[in-house]
């Protein structure tokens, strides 16, 4: 077995023209987390740029339809740019810059980590170019006018089903082209190594505050730990500081999408273990081992595979993985506004809705550590069609069609917010 | 008739004449199974000494936007994995071994051990595998010894000469050099990168070089068989085959095609 497996999860399983890329990568940030300079430069970055140490918030308005177990919010969507991705986007531009690197390439989906992306190149002078689904440039208009006006290059990516995962097929072959003065700043813990470790350690700094933050107001550890799954760098984040404190559940939530009979992301409830995008792990794929397409109310959710750590996580056991549907998250999202006057993004709405059921298992004694990982602005397209907040005509204005002129194109676009 | 499933003696062969190989590309399944099938058999009628069978993947990240096109065409159409033998077994039939070009979570989906055995079986030669670096192939490696199958990892220009190493000891039949950085597709110029690779490489290892990413025509081919020992060719073939008119037509232009680069790698005799 070759280097970064998580079990027999992970590897290297792309074209031999990234291995010394990978390789360069590898070193690179082995030797930046060793050195004083590049960690005090990160941490002068987080605390003066992106806004950290991020609060904890305590919501028992929301805790009373959990259980009224004790639930206390990460809030991770204070950020600047407005989620978690934030962590690790500029520490991969800063050792960008470190390998020499002039020009970052990124694959997104909802469009926040192209956002974040193309923040911390401007912040850092790098050329940015980012790969976005055609559907999900069409229903994500804003975000590409917010890279756009940051200075970033969008490329809608027409062929396949022109959503996320057709978007990184695109960055590495972009990137495989002109690797030499390029960095693929992937914006999860997925491909290949040593991304996934590599991407967990910019946001391990999640974990390691919350649990000085709620040791500190509460004067023990959290009975669980919860946050929402897509690739699953921000449950990554959160989890890794807790993994050694055994009596501390970790929960990470997928994405249900319309229930296990219609189309969903819920990769541990379905799938089995294959490659996709440089790493093993579990994929929904069909019986030759083509992807199948998956599904979410939340873009940042909907992918076909998980980060590997979180597949060795789960068949160690040390963490489970529950899912929620598209109904019972925009009920928590709604649920949160409400009650806490907090809009969380649809993604971190999944974990408020784990939390929910979680909090009616443990009861008022328990407490639930939520990473709130990102807010919900730009989720208010979805919000507003699903919970028919405007007139039909103004609706119908605002939600373009999300279709595709690619006839190849099979996503839906209408569901990509 | 020789039990050797796999390309080497075809190789030899070709270095006897004094000349390269040519090695095309098609997936099975473009325009349909059959269609795609017969195109195969024809290319080997009119010049083509190994076919590079390619199964249609819906995630073809080493792929250009013709080949893309042509294996997003062969899944709507309902083209499985399995139909990859029926091609192999054609090929054999015509005289020509025939490689699988898979990337890897079809293989794996399939079961490595499985997959191996059932491409023997139906006289496949081997498998090229684009996204299976040798550090992660243990299986495979076994799987392959085993069944008496040929294994193609590819080299790039970025590749360090102990990356050459690795893949070069690993490999069986031939070393596939993929000459220019980048995805599949046709180039105007092939590029200096194919030559310092091929000599890069060659300083590691007897296997045959074989270069591939760009050709397009016969003169293109016989610039590279100067040095290559194969010359391999792929979107080309994909785009004629996936022109306007009656597939009988388009044969005939794939045979064409054929017959100019199979003139193109013999007059590059070194
Ligand atoms: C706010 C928010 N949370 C979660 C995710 C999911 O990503 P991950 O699972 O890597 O944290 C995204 C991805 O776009 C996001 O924007």
């Amino acid at each position: 077995m070759s280097a970064g497996r998580f079990g027999q999860f992970g590897g290297r399983y792309v074209p031999e023209a990234l291995i010394p890329a990978l390789e360069q990568l590898d070193e690179a940030r082995l030797s930046a987390m060793q050195d004083p300079g590049f960690l005090a430069e990160l941490e002068h970055l987080h605390r003066t740029y992106t806004g950290r140490p991020s609060i904890i918030t305590e919501v028992p308005r929301f805790a009373a339809h959990a259980g009224n177990a004790r639930v206390i919010l990460k809030r991770e969507d204070l950020n600047h740019t407005g989620s978690h991705k934030i962590n690790n986007v500029i520490a991969q531009a800063l050792l960008t810059k470190r390998m020499g690197k002039t020009r970052v390439i990124a694959e997104t989906g909802a469009g926040q980590h192209g956002v974040a992306t193309a923040t911390a190149a401007a912040l850092m002078g790098l050329e940015c170019r980012v790969y976005m689904g055609k559907v999900d440039t069409e229903r994500q208009a804003l975000n590409v006018a917010r890279m756009r006006m940051l200075g970033a290059e969008v490329v809608a990516v027409e062929h396949g089903s022109a959503t996320l995962k057709d978007a990184i097929n695109e960055a590495l072959r972009d990137w495989v082209t002109n690797v030499e003065r390029t960095h693929y700043l992937i914006g999860t813990v997925t491909g290949p190594h040593p991304f996934p470790e590599m991407v967990r350690d910019f946001h391990r700094i999640i974990g390691v505050e919350a649990r000085e933050q709620v040791l500190e107001l509460t004067g023990r550890l959290p009975d669980a730990v919860v946050a929402c799954v897509g690739g699953g760098s921000n449950a990554m984040g959160i989890f890794h500081r807790f993994i050694e404190d055994e009596g501390v559940r970790l929960v990470g939530v997928e994405a249900g999408g319309e229930g296990l009979d219609g189309r969903h992301a819920a990769r541990f409830a379905t799938a089995v273990p294959g490659v996709l995008h440089g790493a093993m792990s579990y994929l929904m794929q069909d019986e030759d081992g083509q992807t199948v397409e998956s599904h979410s109310v939340s873009a940042g959710l909907d992918y076909p595979s998980v980060g590997p750590e979180h597949s060795h996580l789960r068949d160690s056991g040390r963490a489970e993985y529950v899912y929620a549907t598209d109904t019972e998250a925009m009920e928590a999202f709604a649920l949160l506004c409400r009650t806490e006057g907090i809009i969380p993004a649809i993604e971190s709405a999944h974990a408020l809705a784990g939390a929910m059921v979680l909090g009616r298992e443990l009861g008022p004694e328990a407490t639930i550590l939520v990473n709130l990982s990102g807010r919900g602005d730009k989720d208010m397209h979805t919000a507003a069609e699903w919970f028919g907040l405007v007139d039909d005509v103004v609706e119908d204005e605002m939600v373009p069609s999300g279709e595709s002129d690619d006839p190849g194109a099979a996503g839906d676009g209408r569901t990509q917010l | 008739m020789s039990v050797d499933l796999g390309v080497s003696g075809v190789l030899a062969r070709c270095r006897a004449e004094g000349r390269a190989a040519l090695i095309g590309y098609l997936p099975v399944g473009f325009p349909d199974v059959e269609g795609s099938i017969r195109a195969m058999v024809a290319m080997v009628e009119s010049g083509v000494d190994i076919v590079e069978v390619g199964l249609p993947y819906s995630d073809p990240l080493m792929d250009g936007p013709v080949i893309q096109h042509a294996v997003e065409t062969a899944l709507a159409g309902g083209a499985h994995v399995v139909d990859g033998f029926r091609a192999t077994r054609a090929i054999r039939d015509a005289g020509a071994p025939a490689l699988v070009m898979s990337y890897w979570n079809l293989i794996l989906r399939r079961g490595v051990d499985r997959y191996a055995a059932e491409l023997a079986a139906a006289g496949g030669a081997g498998l090229i595998t684009p996204d299976l670096i040798p550090d992660e192939a243990n299986e495979w490696i076994a799987a392959s010894e085993r069944e008496g199958l040929d294994r193609v990892f590819l080299v790039a220009p970025s590749s360090t000469p102990e990356r050459l190493v690795r893949v070069t000891e690993a490999t069986r039949g031939f070393v596939y050099a993929a000459s220019t950085m980048g995805v599949t597709g046709e180039r105007t110029t092939v590029g200096s990168a194919a030559r310092d690779l091929v000599d890069r490489t060659r300083a590691v290892t007897d296997l045959p070089v074989c270069v591939g990413l760009g050709v397009s025509n016969g003169d293109q081919a016989a610039e590279l068989a100067q040095y290559a020992d194969g010359v391999i060719v792929g979107t080309a073939f994909v785009r004629t085959l996936g022109g306007d008119g009656e597939l009988g037509a388009r044969l005939d232009a794939l045979r064409e095609l054929s017959t100019d680069l199979a003139r193109g790698v013999r007059e590059g005799a070194r």
